[in-house]
């Protein structure tokens, strides 16, 4: 290790402005951890090439297969020097926050005082996929820095074809939105799936999000496998007397204009006397009325889940949002919360003997079809998942008298339970 | 001995899995957990929020660089125990959110935060943190950086952060290659690579898995290939769309260029359900440079679209919201961006996208 600084003049520009730089940061940084001083030269390199300088590799910690993301430098002269040598290594290690990313500052500190010891000092709270990134190990210290954040009470997260760590929101700790216990339903999916996250053998990633309303804050249906989003069954809670005081504050066009026409189904009307009048048949639990009258109007009391699956990014076939395969899971018990448990663990099932190599879950059912995933995974089909029914009428409907029965018995079915 | 070998066995791992964040709550969040009522902003940068209990929270919002050094994690935590009550979370775009019990801390809190340098704001209709990546800093297959790019943009935005003077929020990301790790936004910034990857042909048989990379190709343009004696891969450039998804599996096939590696900006995706559904971003424009350190071009054209937005959309209409009810000719008008054939969509299942109605707007 050598405490050579190397010149950045491109990176010195991100120093001024008013947003907090990490330019400045890690040059603090750097004084202490060598390794941030070669980092910063490669960056530095980085910004005059507009090249990227890291390759991956194979690093893991006893008993896992994955967590920790290797980087190895690609600056070398052709006698395999490394120009920046106390940059060799850059490896990355994923470590799981707490369910909602919330800390005592006593956590902090303690997790800074451990990286602090082992690797760089370089945090990024949070990666994409909601860990703690300690970015800055090099191979041989990251056993021992492990165990101690293991013995802490700090785990790895996922990487590569693996369970993935997972996100929920704010929630029930701090939103007036919630409809669900979000983190409880984030470490009941997460941590019944850690044999899938630490041992990665599935054949792609796989993401669970958690958001208690369909505000979505956790980007579920666009960004996830497996998306949990609570939501309720009755009639919007209406203070009809903080409704006339909202229409008094501020004005009854503002309140149409705002509140009466945005609502995507046209449920809502403005009574002469400026109280709310609601169609909850026809409410899709959109949200908006709710976050912009967050004093007159509430969620429901029927509360509980809508599931969505297949959310990814691009790669391969194109973005898919989540769609819905189950509609509404009350949730009033221990055993509705174990129920969300038992259809994520026969989709992952699923996916894990069906899905292709690197396809994700989504692709694997725009492959299949969702009525052969349904069926698969004993979900019944619902009007609720589809925008509208087919138009084609290429289909076998051969066993229409059976499907129909089917279906007057599940309402026959809902209708007694409901009695 | 037998002590000695236990000594030396490796240590098993605790499989403790995600960490439950209940006793990393502010007490107060803990005594309300789920009987939260209602919230507002008492400012921007600020929430109010007042439990069924008759107990209320103020949680101050504050913007970080996300890569940060120990230092300023700590000092986080100082003004956490100094003026608040020990106790902050981290928002999905990477802004520290510290809670306090009593509306007089308020105040000494901000001023701490601003004294040590930290932005408050980024909460309701403002432009927040931009969600991003790795880049250069850290990432095996960036085109581009990520903090720098976000740092770049967030000088330039500062006010906005600070303020709540958009229609209505505003979520900006980064992406480093088109993979878009950053996700959807309402401001989607993402490297859009404009050739074929350029492939080293004594490398791929040492390297990669031809099979696999054969079939990550969205397109099927890559197959098996003899060069120079040596197996490999070629790639049909007439069906190529240099998306880069042959690169991560095959190293070799190097699809970053520093000038041909271009920057798009997509618009108008969105992950709420509030009103409409959830929105996939739609190109806006394409092929600006990549331009470090402070990619001065990229900023000029978000700045552009923003500010567009801001003077012409209604309260509460998100950017995708308000080019739906404006129509995109109006969008390509206000900006003075070019329209192009390119934002025609060609992938499988895209036709739904094309105007089958008479519906028109001139």
């Amino acid at each position: 290790m050598s405490d050579k600084t190397y010149d950045t003049p491109n990176l010195d520009e991100l120093e001024s402005g008013p947003w907090p730089s990490f330019v400045t940061g890690m040059k603090r940084q750097a004084q202490d951890k060598p390794m941030l001083a070669g980092v910063l030269g490669q960056l530095e390199q980085s910004y005059t090439d507009r090249k990227g300088y890291w390759k991956g590799g194979t690093i893991g910690v006893y008993g896992y297969g994955g967590g920790i993301i290797p980087r190895f430098t690609e600056l070398k002269d052709e006698q395999d020097n490394p120009h920046f040598p106390e940059a060799q290594e850059f490896h990355t290690m994923r470590i799981i926050p707490p369910a909602g990313m919330h800390y005592s500052t006593a956590l902090l500190r303690d997790i800074c005082d451990i990286w602090e010891r082992h690797g760089s000092g370089l945090i990024a709270l949070h990666g994409q996929t909601g860990d703690i990134m300690l970015q800055g190990i090099t191979a041989d210290s990251v056993q021992a820095c492990f165990d101690e954040l293991n013995e802490y009470g700090l785990d790895l997260g996922g990487a590569g074809p693996a369970v993935r760590t997972g996100m929920s929101c704010v929630g029930a700790a701090r939103c007036e939105h919630s409809c669900c216990n979000e983190q409880k339903i984030h470490r009941m999916l997460v941590n019944n799936f850690l044999d899938d996250m630490h041992r990665p053998s599935l054949p792609y990633k796989f993401k669970f999000k958690v958001s208690g309303c369909a505000n979505d804050c956790m980007n579920s249906i666009e960004r996830s496998d497996f998306a949990v989003i609570g939501t309720w069954r009755d009639e919007i809670q209406v203070d009809q007397a903080a409704v006339q005081d909202f229409v008094r504050r501020k004005g009854r066009k503002h309140t149409i204009d705002n509140v009466v026409t945005r609502c995507p189904s046209g449920s809502l009307s403005l009574n002469d006397d400026d109280t709310l009048e609601i169609d909850n048949r026809s409410c899709v639990r959109c949200m908006h009325c709710i976050n912009v009258m967050t004093e007159a109007l509430a969620p429901g009391e029927d509360r509980g889940v809508t599931i969505l699956v297949g959310g990814k990014r691009t790669l391969r076939i194109g973005d898919l949002f989540g769609t819905v395969v189950v509609p509404f899971l009350p949730l009033r018990s221990e055993q509705d919360y174990q129920r969300i448990l038992e259809i994520a663990q026969e989709i992952v099932e699923f996916f894990a003997e069906n899905a292709l190599e690197h396809e994700r879950v989504g692709e694997m059912i725009e492959r299949i079809g969702l009525a052969e995933f349904l069926e698969a995974i004993g979900l019944e089909a619902d009007p609720n998942m589809l925008k509208e029914p087919r138009s084609i009428s290429y289909v076998r409907t051969d066993d229409w008298d059976e499907e129909a029965e089917r279906w007057y018995r599940r309402q026959q079915m809902a209708s007694e339970q409901a009695s | 001995m037998a002590e000695a070998q236990a000594t030396q066995k490796p240590r098993s791992p605790i499989e403790s899995g995600t960490p439950d964040p209940f006793r990393h709550l502010h007490p107060t969040l803990r005594r309300n957990f789920g009987l939260w009522r209602s919230h507002d902003r008492p400012r921007p940068g600020v929430l109010h929020h007042t439990s069924h209990t008759g107990e209320e929270v103020w949680t101050v919002r504050v913007g970080t660089q996300r890569q940060m050094d120990l230092a300023t994690v700590r000092s986080l935590c100082d003004i956490a125990d100094e003026y608040a009550d020990g106790y902050l979370r981290f928002t999905i775009r990477s802004n520290a959110e510290i809670t306090v019990d009593d509306e007089a801390k308020l105040q000494p809190l901000i001023d701490a935060l601003q004294r040590a340098g930290f932005p408050i704001g980024g909460t309701g209709p403002s432009v927040t943190m931009i969600s991003h990546t790795q880049g250069w800093l850290h990432c095996d297959i960036p085109a581009t950086d990520a903090s720098g790019v976000v740092k770049a943009l967030m000088d330039e935005l500062h006010e906005e952060f600070i303020q709540e003077r958009m229609p209505n929020r505003v979520h900006i990301t980064t992406s480093c290659c088109q993979i878009n790790c950053g996700g959807q936004g309402d401001i989607a910034i993402n490297i859009q690579h404009t050739k074929p990857p350029k492939i080293q042909h004594d490398l791929v048989a040492h390297v990669c898995e031809r099979p696999s990379v054969v079939a990550r190709c969205p397109v099927a343009a890559i197959r098996p290939a003899v060069v120079n004696g040596q197996p490999s891969l070629e790639v049909d450039e007439s069906k190529c769309v240099a998306c880069g998804a042959c690169y991560p599996p095959c190293p070799p096939m190097q699809i970053n260029d520093p000038e041909h590696s271009k920057i798009a900006i997509w618009v108008g995706g969105n992950h709420a359900n509030a009103r409409g559904v959830p929105t996939f971003h739609k190109l806006a424009v394409a092929g600006l440079p990549n331009n470090p350190p402070r990619w001065p071009e990229v900023a000029e054209h978000v700045k552009r679209i923003l500010y567009t937005y801001r003077d012409n959309a209604r309260d509460y209409e998100r950017v995708g919201e308000w080019i739906e009810r404006i129509g995109w000719k109006r969008f390509f008008e206000l900006t003075g961006l070019p329209f192009t054939k390119h934002h025609i969509e060609n992938w499988k299942g895209s036709r739904y996208k094309l105007n089958t109605s008479a519906h028109l707007r001139f």
